[in-house]
């Protein structure tokens, strides 16, 4: 018998849910993550159709679809270098797939789903929350729904998504998770303070 | 803090960076064939100038990737960022 998986945010679930008045923060676990190398148009292109998500062509972006693994994202990390993300548990099928895919090509298929764990942020204070140890400009004039950027968050190396409007998606090593966990709860005291004293101004 | 323009990610903080030395430093052709003089050279020697300096740098903290950085030495303005294997632009300090 094998034991349940642990996530690496489980003993944060209650402490970032209670930022919820401020920002809504909540780990997504166990996401099939794959790390792919390869230069070759063509053989992006064919991985592309047979995830049924083209894979990004500009640096700094991503991109989103849906195909035989569902709902599926490939980020842009570095020319030639690319991250399929999708649902849990997909990982060595997808493997499969895009290594079908890449045919003769040079490149390479490897499954990276531990190194890094999702948080996902939302609210209108979200890009407040993350200037305070964040230097890349999240305006969305400079950063509009479909950036991808590898910065350092709080000195922590992360995969930062922008999803929406005011949402973002933060992929982080595992073993910084807690810290930047305890990081975010800190980040927003000061917006939790002015909630408690004027209720609905915050974010006004 | 300083912004180095990244030729893949655009402008980022200077902490992102990790700092590569002298560029377009050729590999001698034959090693085994040098004195231990040439080769100390080859290693160990490096220009020094004041003024325009091509540099390599790495953006580790993002894209990681290797590109070449002319920053003037006296100023630390960056006059130019260019790719691996690109040549070297003019550069006007």
């Amino acid at each position: 018998m094998t034991a349940d998986p642990t996530s690496p945010l489980h003993a944060w679930t209650d402490g970032l849910a209670a930022l919820a008045p401020v920002l809504a923060v909540a780990e997504r676990p166990f996401r099939s993550q794959l790390t792919v190398r390869v230069s070759d148009p063509e053989a992006i292109a064919a991985a592309g159709s047979a995830l049924g998500v083209p894979f990004p062509s500009t640096p700094c972006t991503f991109t989103t679809g849906s195909g035989p693994f569902g709902d599926v994202e490939v980020l842009w990390l570095g020319p030639g270098e690319f991250l399929v993300v999708a649902g849990p548990g997909l990982q060595i099928a997808i493997e499969e797939v895009v290594r079908d895919a890449l045919g003769t090509a040079r490149g390479s298929v490897v499954d990276t789903s531990a190194q890094r764990t999702t948080v996902v942020l939302e609210g209108p204070l979200v890009r407040d929350v993350l200037a305070h140890g964040c230097s890349v400009d999240l305006h969305p004039s400079s950063a509009p729904a479909g950036t991808c950027v590898q910065t350092l968050l709080a000195r922590t190396g992360i995969v930062l998504q922008v999803t929406g409007e005011d949402a973002f998606t933060v992929l982080v090593r595992s073993s910084f998770a807690g810290y930047l966990a305890a990081w975010i709860c800190d980040a927003c005291v000061e917006y939790l303070a002015a909630e408690v004293t004027a209720p609905g101004t915050v974010g006004a | 803090m300083q912004l180095i323009p990244c030729p893949w990610c655009g402008p980022r903080e200077e902490a992102e960076f990790h700092y590569g030395g002298q560029a377009h430093v050729a590999y001698p052709e034959d090693p085994s064939a040098l004195t231990d003089e040439e080769w100390a050279r080859y290693l160990f020697f490096r220009d020094n100038p004041s003024g325009p300096f091509a540099e390599r740098w790495s953006h580790s903290a993002g894209c990681r990737r290797w590109f070449n950085a002319v920053r003037d030495t006296r100023t630390h303005d960056l006059l130019a960022v260019y790719r691996v294997g690109e040549p070297m632009p003019e550069v006007t300090p």
